[in-house]
């Protein structure tokens, strides 16, 4: 019967299908829960990996690891992105979803999948590190879990699609999909595409668990797996920037300057940023050096300029609306008084700059094919922290408190806590990712249990910084985990006892769209990003200065 | 207006500001990708284009060969290798040692083949800061000129089992 039910939102007018708001609210439930069980982890691993605490033995701490990187850096994060697919698409155009029961298969079998991976690392059946290259050895039905949740979350992409098709069918908008949902629609075409090759690549695995295939390539099953490991990353990048337009429409009412050149980038995203699963061969035997030049840069770069534009254009939206709202004064007034006691507001600022300034310039640096010499470290992780965690997942965690009181129709139940907890999650997160970066920079390994080597036959002498910076690096983590546990917390809480808001427009603060006006100037957003590109250059070349230190290799 | 359907023929020039910082994006995007080959004909450190396919025992064999011809030592049990100037030189990964300890001269330019027994490891000198990938099944080989006298230490950083923060080689460079 509810396939064909709708509601209409009292607060931004858009026609909900209960359907969708019923998947969107199964998918956030469960991918809350991922980002607790990760949590936990994570504070076993970064209380262990602190070398003044080394709190875990070798043996619980490689798997806390494993725990953790498959449950943030899957379950948390695609849980939620397809959540966010059935908000794109169903309820921006005012759709009816496609196929109502498959949804609920794709998130059965995503369900089962996960269930399925954490019970084997918990038994102690999978301690093999997010990446499980062979021939390092799991359970069966640990691969056979990665299988079921890829095609879980294929479904959900899939169901995406049809209901795209189903909207322009049955005619609910008329004109182009909007920028939200065109984001969306270019995250879920790298999720086939990332999800595709999960599959190509655990099927043959689990049939190598089970006895069936004999022998699989270590360097054939890296090219393939990071088919899957960085582009599923890449999916987050989309679907991050597609929630940077929207809390910039929810929180100051966002004007994109040009349509044409953020879907333009959208674009350039989908040809091209889904090469960089590169990045994890680049010091690989089985590759090319042509291979690996080709593919680290995206095909020339193209995907950077594209992560450079939406840079600009989503900080110059903030600024058009602004300055429209009255905020015109001189060069920064429209930020100096932005919404920043609005945790979405301030989600969207603290995640703009950290994936920028941190984990983009890190990133595009690390992986050029040479400067990769000198940071298969803890420097990884570093760059990966605050691309995926200060970006991704403090995007989404500002986006929450906008999904609570529109889809759950509850109450924040402390909405200044949800401010603070915003920036304690955004700054222990920096804190942590700076600390991490550095280390590795004093060459500490990572994925490693002991720094101090004490157990080693040889004792390689560590510097006494890398000791600060793993301190640091131990701070920081503590209080990004308390930021994490404010979000679980003010998330339940909210979802289970918030009050209940009226079904009556002005009940929820959304920012008002400014009426189209005549040219505003762009001159902040100017300011900014080029001091993001002096920053950019200046690391870059510094990274190559270090590189001609080393010995010489060919 | 980002969750707003657009009507009619809505794309419009794009702004002079945005095409400024576009066509510097682009420009910097291409000297990120020029550096790559440009350091390949000018730069001392360059991933090698020089890999084998071998199999654990085939590889074990010429290592053993190797240490048997050139061993001058041993370090804590483990036979140390001089290595000779422009020649070949052997070392494995094996969960959880590298083997054996090599003897380099500083200036000088050695063949280095790499390979692994079981897991997959990282090779990883420190506190050089120097990493590159050992694969089963592969025999990489990197020709590299140590430019500094000392120690320094093969150091894992691929998780390769309950031991693998144990896995810690050495060479000594004169």
């Amino acid at each position: 019967m509810d396939a064909t039910t709708f509601r209409t939102c009292a607060h931004t007018g858009l026609r909900v299908h209960l359907t969708a708001e019923r998947l969107i609210k199964v998918h956030a439930v469960a991918g809350v829960l991922a980002i607790l069980f990760g949590g936990i982890a994570a504070v076993l691993v970064v209380l262990t990996r602190w070398p003044a605490v080394h709190l875990l033995d070798p043996a619980m701490y490689y798997r806390a690891l494993t725990f953790h990187g498959i449950n943030m850096l899957i379950f948390w994060i695609i849980f939620f992105e397809v959540a966010i697919l059935y908000f794109a698409a169903p309820i921006v155009l005012g759709s009816r979803v496609a196929w109502p029961r498959m949804g609920w298969v794709g998130f059965a079998l995503m369900v089962a999948g996960s269930l399925m991976i954490d019970v084997a690392i918990l038994r102690g059946g999978a301690d093999v590190m997010f990446t499980s290259y062979v021939p390092l050895r799991a359970v069966s039905y640990f691969y056979l879990g990665w299988i079921l949740y890829a095609v879980g979350a294929l479904i959900g992409v899939l169901n995406f699609f049809a209901t795209l098709v189903v909207a322009k069918a049955e005619r609910t908008y008329e004109g182009s999909i909007p920028l939200v949902t065109f984001g969306a629609l270019t995250a879920a075409i790298i999720a086939v595409v990332a999800l595709a090759h999960g599959a190509i690549i655990y099927i043959p695995t689990w049939l190598w668990s089970l006895g069936v295939v004999q022998n699989l390539d270590a360097g054939m099953y890296r090219l393939v797996w990071w088919g899957l490991g960085h582009s599923s990353q890449q999916i987050n990048v989309a679907a991050m920037v597609a929630v940077w337009y929207l809390l910039a429409t929810l929180t100051v009412g966002a004007v994109p300057i040009n349509e044409k050149v953020s879907r333009w980038a959208f674009v350039l995203y989908i040809l091209f940023i889904n090469l960089a699963s590169a990045h994890h061969l680049l010091v690989d035997p089985q590759v090319s050096p042509a291979w690996k030049v080709w593919n680290t840069s995206y095909g020339m770069y193209l995907a950077v300029l594209a992560s450079m534009i939406h840079g600009m254009t989503v900080p110059a939206s903030v600024e058009v609306a602004q300055r429209r709202h009255g905020l015109g004064k001189g060069m920064f007034e429209w930020l100096t008084k932005a919404p920043w006691g609005n945790p979405g507001f301030a989600a969207l600022f603290l995640s703009l700059v950290l994936f920028g300034f941190m984990g983009g310039i890190t990133g595009v640096t690390f992986g050029a094919e040479q400067v990769n010499i000198s940071h298969n470290t803890l420097r990884i992780p570093g760059h990966f922290h605050s691309t995926v965690v200060a970006g991704t997942t403090l995007a989404f965690m500002g986006l929450t408190y906008f999904v609570v009181p529109l889809i759950w129709r509850r109450r924040i139940v402390a909405p200044k806590l949800a401010t603070l907890q915003v920036y304690v999650f955004g700054i222990g997160i920096a804190i942590f990712a700076a600390g991490m970066t550095t280390a590795g920079s004093y060459a500490v390994p990572r994925r490693h249990w002991d720094v101090q080597f004490t157990n080693a036959l040889f004792q390689p002498p560590v510097e006494a910084a890398a000791y600060v910076f793993l301190g640091i690096m131990g701070l920081g983590g503590l209080l990004a985990a308390l930021g994490g546990a404010l979000y679980v917390g003010i998330t339940v809480l909210s979802v289970f006892f918030g009050r209940r808001i009226p079904d009556q427009p002005g009940q929820i603060e959304l920012a008002a769209i400014p009426a189209a006006g005549k040219h505003t100037p762009i001159s902040g957003t100017l300011v900014l990003v080029f001091v993001f590109l002096a920053a950019f250059v200046i690391y870059y070349f510094l990274n190559w200065k270090w590189l001609a230190a080393i010995w010489y290799v060919q | 207006m980002s969750i707003q359907t657009l009507q009619g023929v809505w794309w419009k020039k794009v702004d002079p500001a945005e095409k400024l910082w576009i066509g510097i994006a682009l420009v910097w995007c291409l000297v990120l990708f020029a550096m790559m080959p440009l350091w390949h004909f000018t730069g001392k450190q360059n991933p090698s284009f020089e890999t084998y396919r071998t199999t654990a025992l085939a590889y074990q064999a010429k290592v053993d060969a190797y240490v048997e011809k050139n061993k001058v030592g041993e370090d804590k049990g483990v036979p140390v290798v001089a290595a000779k100037p422009g020649e070949d030189v052997y070392m494995l990964g094996r969960m959880w040692s590298w083997y054996p300890v090599l003897k380099f001269k500083k200036g000088e330019t050695y063949r280095l083949h790499l390979s692994s027994m079981d897991l997959l490891h990282g090779f990883s000198l420190f506190p050089l800061n120097l990493n590159f990938m050992v694969l089963p099944g592969y025999e990489y080989v990197l020709t590299v000129t140590p430019t500094e006298a000392g120690e320094v230490f093969a150091v894992c950083n691929e998780f390769c089992g309950i031991g693998h923060h144990t896995m810690v080689g050495k060479i000594i460079v004169e």
